[in-house]
C-alpha cells in the first residue's frame, strides 16, 4: 500500500491503495465516483473512459501510481451541471437505452471536441469506435457529436 | 371504457429501507423544461398516496411509481407517462420512482417477452383514472358541488359553473382518505394528450452525469466485495483447491468454497446455472479481491450424468444432464444424429405428395452458433443476509421468481426478502438467470456482512447461459405456376428446439410440415433477446427469400401472396399471426423504402416476422467493398398498436437493427472440451460504430389497437433483411451465422 495524491475534477484527493490499483477501481471504490464503469478491464469496450489532461484514456489499464500529478476528469467533473455541450447534445438526441456505457461514450466525445472541434463523420466514427454500446445507439451518438459541435 | 377497479391502497410493506437518502428521483423537468416552470412545483413537504403507483404532495408535484425493472426499454419513462395520462397530470410536474419488487400492488414486474406496456396498458391507466377520480370526489365534497360537474386539466380540478379551480396538491390529502371509487372510466384513444407524442427519457440527465443508478454502482456502509471461481469448462466441478498464496493477501476477508443451489433443489424455469459449487474471495475492495482470485489454483474433475429436478411451472419434471466435454465437432455429430429422427409439431395437408408433384422443389439448411449476451454491466448484485433478514439490491430481470429460488436456499420465507430493482446495464435475456444473487446472498450469510458480488467480463462469458445453437433445414414446393404446394422446416438445437410450427408460412401453404428436434447437453442456455424467434426468423426470411427467386417472383410481392391466401383461405386453425397486419408492415416498407428502385452502386434486401405480439418488416441498403460490409440505410416499418412514446420507441427499433446486424455478421461463441473459445472483447467481436448503418428510418403503421411489444419485434427479422441484401451484393446466399466468415472466406 502507498499514498497517492490524486487532482480528480479540481480537487485534491488522498487514497492509500496499492500501486498497481487501476485508476477505474481507485475512482468507484475509494473516492465513490462511479460514473466511470467496468466493462471489460482489459481496454476493449471504452465504459472507463476518463481524461487525463484532458486526453481520453481507459481507466481500467491506468495504474493508480502513473495517475499522480495528472489533472484527472470523471464523467462527474465533465460540468458543473451536467451542462457540457456533449451532455446537452445527448439530452437534446435522447441517446441512452440502458445508459451503462454512455460515460464513457461522452467522455471520449468531450475529448475529441478538444482536439477536433469540427470532427467529419469520418473523424466521428474513427474516434467512437473504441467504445461499445450494445444496446446499438450508435447512429443517435454519432448525431450528438455532431450537434454538440456545431454548438462548441 | 368501464373497467373494474382491482387496486388496493396498502401501503408499501416492502417499500426499501436500502433506498433510504440514496434514492434518485426522475425528474421530467430536468429534461428541458423552462425554468420558470419548475418554480411552481418544488418539492413537496408532504407526500399522499392514492394507490400503490401514485402520491400528491400538498403543492401538487406527483410521483408516480415504475413497477418493472428498467433495463433500456424506456419503460421507466412510457410506463408512468400511461398512468399520467388517465391521471390528466402535466407531465412536466411528475417525479417518476422505481417501484419496489410488491407483487401486492403490481402487475407482472418483469423484463421479458416485450409485454411491459401490452400486459401494463390497463392497470397502468386504471391506476391514472382511480386517482382521478378520487381527486374529484375530494373536490366535490369540498366545494359541495357534484362530482360530474367536474372536469380536470393538467393537474388541475375545476368547476367551470362555480368558477373553481385548485391544482391536485390541494385535494390530495381529502383524496387519501376516501374510499376507492368501484368503477372508473378510462380515456377514449381521442382524448389523449400524453400517449402517442414524443417524451423524454426520465432518466437521461441522471445517466449522463454519471449518477450511481446501476447495481455495480450500489455501496452501503461495511460493504465488502466478493466474487467467485467457476470451473473453466462446462462439464467439469471443483476438486479442490489452493488458497495459501491468497488468503494473506492485502484486503482478504475469506476465501471458501460454497453450493449456490442445492442437488435436491426443484429448479424453477430461470434457475438456470451451469455451476453450483463455486470458490468465493471476499475482500474489502475489487482490485484486491482481484489479486487474490488470481493467487487462488484450483483442481477440477469431469462431472458424472446426473438427473436434475425442474418445476416446470408447477409440473415436476426430471432432466438428465449429460457428462462430457463438448467441442465443435461432438456437438456437430449429435446434432445431425438428432435431425434425423425429429418430431412432427404440424403438418397440414399432404407435403410427401406435394413434394413428389413438385416441378421444382428448393432445399438449403441453415445453421447459427452459441451467443454470449454480454450486457455491457457485468452480472453482479449486492445481498445483506442478517438472520432471518434479506436485503438486496441490483439489476435482474424477473426478482420475483429469483425470490422463491432465494427463499428456498437460505431457508428464509419470502415475506422477508426486500429486493430493490436497480437499473439494468442491459438484460437481453441474461438477467433473467438470477443465479448470482444466490450466490451473493450465501456469501453474504457466511460472511455475516453486506457484500456485493462482481463477475468480472471472464466470468460472465465464460460461465453460461448461452443463446443454444442450431440448425435447420427448409424445403419448399412449387409447382408448374410457380404456386408453392408445399413446404418443410426441420428445426432444432443443442440443447434447445426454435421450432415455432404455428407462424407463417403455416396456414398460407396447403401441405405444410413442421418438424423438431434438440440435443441434451451440459451447456446452459436460456432466453436471448426474441428466444428462437431471432433464428427462425433469420433462417426462414432467407429462404423465402430464395424460394421467390425460384419462382420468379418480386421477394414483397411473393409474402403479399401468401399472406392473402391466408387471410382469404387460411390452412389450419392455430395460425398465430394475423395476415392483415403482418401484410401492412410489409406495404409500409415497400412504399417508404421506394421498393423496385433501389439506389444506384446499392444492394438491398428485405424481410418481416411477427413475434412479441407485434409485426415488423425491413429493408436493408448496403454496399459490399473489398470484403467489407457499408450499411448505407435500413428502413423499418412497424406495427406495435397504438405507439406510447414514438422517439423512445424509435430508439428501441434502431437498437434493434444495430444488434441484430452485429449479431448476425459476427456474434458467434464455440466450445472446445466445454471451455469457451471467447472470454472477453479482444475475442468476441461486437458491432461498433463504424460499421454500425450510417442511416436508420423507422415508421410505425397507425394504429388504435392496443400497444404491444416493441423490446423485441425489431431485431429478428434484420438477420435476413441483411442476408438477403448482402446475396444481391455477392451473389452468394448466407447460410451461416455469422456472415463476416463466409464474407471473407
Amino acid at each position: 500500500m502507498a499514498q497517492f495524491n490524486l487532482n480528480v475534477n479540481g480537487k485534491t484527493q488522498q487514497v492509500d491503495v496499492d500501486p498497481s490499483t487501476p485508476l477505474l477501481w481507485v475512482l468507484r471504490d475509494h473516492l465513490d465516483l462511479v460514473g466511470t464503469k467496468f466493462g471489460c478491464g482489459i481496454a476493449q469496450c471504452g465504459a472507463c473512459t476518463i481524461h487525463l489532461n484532458g486526453t481520453a484514456v481507459r481507466s481500467c489499464q491506468l495504474p493508480v501510481s502513473a495517475a499522480e500529478g495528472a489533472q484527472i476528469t470523471t464523467i462527474e467533473g465533465l460540468s458543473e451541471n451536467g451542462d457540457h455541450p456533449v451532455q446537452q447534445a445527448w439530452m437534446e438526441h435522447d441517446v441512452p437505452q440502458c445508459g451503462y456505457c454512455q460515460a464513457g461514450q461522452i467522455m471520449t466525445a468531450a475529448a475529441l471536441l478538444q482536439q477536433n472541434p469540427n470532427p467529419s463523420d469520418e473523424e466521428i466514427e474513427n474516434a467512437m469506435n473504441g467504445n461499445i454500446c450494445r444496446c446499438g445507439t450508435y447512429l443517435r451518438i454519432k448525431a450528438a457529436v455532431k450537434t454538440a459541435s456545431q454548438k462548441l | 371504457m368501464i373497467t373494474s377497479n382491482k387496486l388496493n391502497r396498502r401501503s408499501f410493506l416492502k417499500v426499501s429501507a436500502l433506498a433510504g437518502g440514496g434514492l434518485i428521483l426522475s425528474f421530467n423537468w430536468l429534461a428541458g423544461c423552462k425554468p420558470e416552470e419548475i418554480e411552481e412545483f418544488g418539492l413537496p413537504k408532504e407526500w399522499f398516496r392514492l394507490n400503490g403507483y401514485i402520491k400528491i404532495g400538498e403543492n401538487g408535484l406527483i410521483t408516480i411509481m415504475s413497477p418493472n425493472p428498467e433495463g433500456g426499454q424506456n419503460v421507466k419513462t412510457s410506463m408512468p407517462l400511461i398512468v399520467a395520462e388517465e391521471l390528466d397530470a402535466d407531465w412536466k410536474n411528475v417525479v417518476v420512482e422505481q417501484a419496489p419488487l410488491d407483487t401486492d400492488n403490481f402487475t407482472r414486474q418483469f423484463i421479458g417477452g416485450s409485454q411491459a406496456i401490452r400486459i401494463g396498458w390497463i392497470p397502468l391507466r386504471t391506476a391514472g383514472a382511480t386517482a382521478r377520480q378520487l381527486l374529484i370526489n375530494a373536490a366535490s365534497q369540498e366545494w359541495n358541488v357534484p362530482a360530474a360537474e367536474i372536469t380536470t386539466e393538467s393537474g388541475y380540478l375545476i368547476h367551470q359553473a362555480s368558477n373553481k379551480r385548485a391544482h391536485y396538491g390541494k385535494m390530495a390529502s381529502l383524496a387519501a382518505t376516501l374510499p376507492l371509487p368501484e368503477n372508473v372510466e378510462l380515456k377514449d384513444i381521442s382524448e389523449f394528450k400524453l400517449i402517442g407524442k414524443s417524451h423524454k427519457n426520465v432518466e437521461t440527465k441522471n445517466i449522463i452525469t454519471g449518477k450511481p443508478l446501476f447495481g455495480i454502482d450500489y455501496k452501503k456502509p461495511g460493504m465488502l466485495i466478493a466474487m467467485i471461481i467457476h470451473p473453466p469448462a462446462h462439464g467439469m466441478k471443483l476438486k479442490s483447491f489452493d488458497d495459501s498464496a491468497a488468503k494473506n493477501l492485502p484486503g482478504i476477508k475469506g476465501i471458501f468454497e460454497f453450493k449456490s443451489l442445492q442437488d435436491d433443489y426443484s429448479r424453477t424455469f430461470f434457475d438456470t446455472v451451469s455451476f453450483t459449487d463455486l470458490i468465493a474471495i471476499v475482500g474489502n475492495s475489487t482490485w484486491q479481491v482481484l489479486q487474490a482470485k488470481k493467487a487462488i489454483s484450483a483442481e477440477w474433475e469431469p462431472i458424472q450424468s446426473y438427473e436434475e429436478k425442474r418445476d416446470q411451472f408447477g409440473n415436476p419434471t426430471t432432466r438428465i444432464v449429460p457428462a462430457g466435454l463438448e467441442s465443435e465437432e461432438s456437438q456437430r455429430v449429435k446434432m445431425e444424429a438428432a435431425a434425423k429422427s425429429p418430431r412432427t409439431f404440424r403438418k397440414d395437408g399432404n407435403p410427401e405428395q406435394a413434394f413428389q408433384n413438385a416441378a421444382q422443389v428448393i432445399e438449403r439448411t441453415y445453421e447459427a452458433p452459441f451467443l454470449s449476451h454480454n450486457c455491457m454491466e457485468p452480472m453482479n448484485f449486492f445481498a445483506h443476509v442478517q438472520g432471518d433478514k434479506v436485503n438486496c439490491a441490483g439489476p435482474l430481470q424477473k426478482p420475483e421468481l429469483t425470490e422463491q429460488a432465494l427463499s428456498q436456499r437460505l431457508g428464509i420465507p419470502v415475506e422477508n426478502i426486500e429486493i430493490e430493482m436497480t437499473r439494468l446495464g442491459g438484460g437481453y435475456g441474461r438477467r433473467s438467470y438470477a443465479h448470482w444473487l444466490v450466490e451473493a446472498a450465501v456469501i453474504s450469510q457466511k460472511m455475516n456482512a453486506p457484500i456485493k458480488l462482481i463477475y468480472t467480463r471472464e466470468d460472465d462469458m465464460s460461465g453460461g447461459i448461452y443463446r443454444s445453437r442450431y440448425h435447420a433445414n427448409y424445403r419448399a414446393a412449387l409447382d408448374e405456376n410457380n404456386q408453392l404446394i408445399g413446404f418443410h422446416v426441420i428445426a432444432g438445437g443443442l440443447p434447445e428446439n426454435p421450432l415455432y410450427p404455428d407462424r407463417f408460412p403455416a396456414g398460407a401453404v396447403d401441405n405444410y410440415w413442421a418438424e423438431g428436434w434438440e440435443v441434451p447437453s451440459n451447456l446452459t442456455t436460456g432466453s436471448f433477446r426474441a428466444p428462437r424467434s431471432n433464428f427462425m426468423a433469420a433462417v426462414e426470411q432467407s429462404f423465402l427469400d430464395e424460394v421467390a427467386e425460384a419462382a420468379g417472383k418480386d421477394p414483397i410481392d411473393f409474402r403479399l401472396e401468401l399472406l392473402k391466401k391466408a387471410k382469404t383461405n387460411p390452412v389450419g386453425e392455430r395460425n398465430d399471426y394475423d395476415p392483415e397486419r403482418y401484410a401492412g408492415v410489409l406495404e409500409l416498407v415497400k412504399s417508404k423504402s421506394n421498393w423496385g428502385q433501389t439506389p444506384a452502386g446499392i444492394s438491398r434486401g428485405v424481410s418481416a416476422y411477427f413475434c412479441h405480439n407485434s409485426y415488423a418488416a425491413q429493408v436493408v441498403d448496403l454496399k459490399v467493398e473489398n470484403g467489407e460490409v457499408q450499411i448505407d440505410k435500413v428502413f423499418n416499418a412497424i406495427d406495435c398498436g397504438l405507439v406510447v412514446n414514438p422517439d423512445a420507441a424509435k430508439n428501441l427499433c434502431e437498437g434493434a437493427v444495430v444488434d441484430g446486424i452485429g449479431t448476425a455478421l459476427f456474434g458467434e461463441l464455440k466450445f472446445n472440451q466445454g471451455i469457451p473459445d471467447r472470454m472477453n472483447f479482444d475475442q468476441y467481436r461486437m458491432i461498433r460504430s463504424k460499421e454500425a448503418p450510417k442511416e436508420i428510418e423507422t415508421h410505425f403503421v397507425e394504429s388504435q389497437e392496443d400497444p404491444t411489444g416493441l423490446g423485441e419485434p425489431a431485431y429478428p427479422p434484420v438477420f435476413a433483411a441483411l442476408a438477403n441484401a448482402l446475396y444481391q451484393a455477392t451473389g452468394k446466399r448466407f447460410y451461416n451465422q455469422p456472415f463476416i466468415q463466409e464474407l471473407n472466406g
